[in-house]
């Protein structure tokens, strides 16, 4: 493993599926009476959470306590950039202290390689403006695999505001990285130029991109990262691209149906398939707990020699 | 040892059990990964074999308790793999299975971990090999071969389950 964990692009497949196999058995702890292990005994861990979050913060948190690791979470609206200092400084500020790891949450792309640079704490990409969002495509991938043995060869069809997501990058990098068939379908103001040249394929008539599909992953209309009109109306979205009961049907009959959270019903999704049979956007979360172990305690050995 | 050897000294660690176990309810067997588990398994059914008694047997994978685990600055961590311990550990008399007692810290660690699951009535250690040169105050109390080695040498056990044949090596290094 490299140093940080900024984008998908810093793993290799072997390395991708040693954190999936790793997943495995960190889960198991997190069914034992006693939910903690001593691995990270004496390790801190700084959680900078830059943007507002639930699942990712808490799911990083439990992690780290369950590794015995000592954390701290610093959110902004507590913290001295209120003040106007910069993430550099706070940065430095921060790696004065001598934590091991830093896990950053920011709304500017490429925040966490900034931090890379500066910093000899190992830093975890939770998340960086529109650019990736590892984690949670290793979480997908873990949860895919769960349910279909396998990641090679399946048709996992996006959906949403492709524009704005991060957790599309890293899924797509990811998932063409182990060998799916990746399709991605949106309104064609939300689909990011150039696209197609991540090897998936683009089609703006979901009932194309939904056919046959192993695997439908829903993205969230990012209103607020949305400068300018995108879409005419949440209610026209729906009409046009939300994963209603009639959508889901054209897909394989096992297929899943996944959800990065935070949900928006009734505009990407509607609530009978969120709450329906073939969701596993719960198990998306509690994935994600045994996923973020395994990335915490993989990257807090040593470092490749090469 | 050749694989007639390993059998036989499993078998008379199996009658061992049951001589010095009686009330064979409260037992049950704990494989330490990797050789450990064929070697656990080996045991319970030679016991079925004998009285027809089903003993609960489990996986432990020691990684994450470990003590030289993040110790240097360069490498990979060690593979964690799945414990599995289907049952109650609580005032059972746990058998504690693995190949080759050396230093004792893997089965620190795996004391360690297994008090997480639990409070057994009492933990009882079985090695095939035991070839000295012990760091910590730990003994075992069944032994299948004490095989006097010096540092330099390296021991491997090879079971048919993981390696395709019975044997036990010394080699040099």
């Amino acid at each position: 493993m490299k140093k940080d964990l900024l984008s998908i692009d810093d793993l290799t497949s072997d390395e991708i599926y040693l954190i999936l196999d790793t997943t495995e058995a960190m889960r198991e702890i997190g069914q034992r009476p006693i939910k903690k292990v001593p691995t990270l005994r004496g390790k801190t861990i700084v959680n900078l959470f830059y943007e507002a979050s639930t699942r990712t913060r808490t799911s990083f948190e439990i992690a780290e306590k369950r590794l015995s690791a000592d954390t701290l979470n610093i959110a902004v609206a507590t913290s001295s950039v209120l003040k106007g200092e910069t993430l550099a400084d706070t940065a430095m500020n921060i790696e004065a202290m001598a934590p091991d790891m830093i896990v950053l949450r920011h709304a500017s792309s490429g925040a966490g390689h900034l931090l890379s640079r500066i910093c000899r704490s190992r830093i975890i990409n939770a998340g960086d403006g529109m650019h990736e969002h590892p984690t949670q495509a290793l979480l997908d991938a873990f949860t895919i695999r769960e349910h279909k043995k396998r990641i090679e060869g399946l048709k996992v069809t996006i959906v949403g505001d492709l524009l704005h997501s991060r957790v599309l990058r890293s899924n797509v990098k990811l998932l063409t990285k182990l060998g799916a068939d990746v399709w991605v379908s949106g309104p064609p103001t939300l689909v990011p130029a150039g696209i197609e040249r991540f090897g998936v394929r683009v089609s703006p008539a979901i009932d194309e991109a939904v056919a046959g599909a192993d695997v439908i992953m829903m993205l969230r209309i990012q209103q607020e990262r949305m400068q300018g009109a995108f879409i005419p109306s949440l209610r026209e979205y729906f009409q046009t691209f939300g994963m209603t009961r009639a959508r889901v049907a054209r897909a394989k009959p096992d297929v899943i149906i996944m959800h990065p959270g935070p949900m928006n019903r009734g505009v990407e999704i509607a609530s009978d398939v969120a709450d329906g049979p073939y969701s596993v956007i719960l198990e998306q979360v509690a994935n994600g707990v045994s996923v973020r172990m395994a990335v915490l305690y993989l990257l807090a050995g040593g470092v490749d020699v090469d | 040892m050749d694989a007639v050897r390993i059998e036989r000294s499993l078998a008379r660690i199996a009658h061992e059990i049951l001589e010095r176990n009686r009330g064979l309810e409260a037992l049950a067997l704990v494989g330490i990964r990797t050789r450990g588990v064929p070697l656990a398994r080996r045991l319970a059914h030679t016991i079925h074999e004998i009285n027809q008694h089903e003993i609960p047997t489990g996986t432990l994978d020691i990684t994450l308790y470990r003590d030289d685990l993040m110790r240097t600055a360069v490498g990979a961590q060690p593979v964690v793999r799945r414990t599995e311990i289907p049952f109650s550990i609580d005032d059972k008399r746990i058998l504690l299975v693995d190949d080759v007692l050396y230093t004792g810290r893997t089965i620190r660690a795996a004391l360690d971990a297994l008090i997480e699951f639990g409070r057994p009535r009492a933990i009882q250690l079985i090695v095939l090999v035991d070839r000295g040169h012990r760091e910590l105050p730990i003994k075992a109390d069944y032994v299948g071969k004490n095989l006097p080695t010096s540092r330099s040498q390296s021991v491997q056990v090879h079971l048919t389950e993981i390696d395709g044949r019975d044997e036990v090596e010394i080699l040099e290094s």
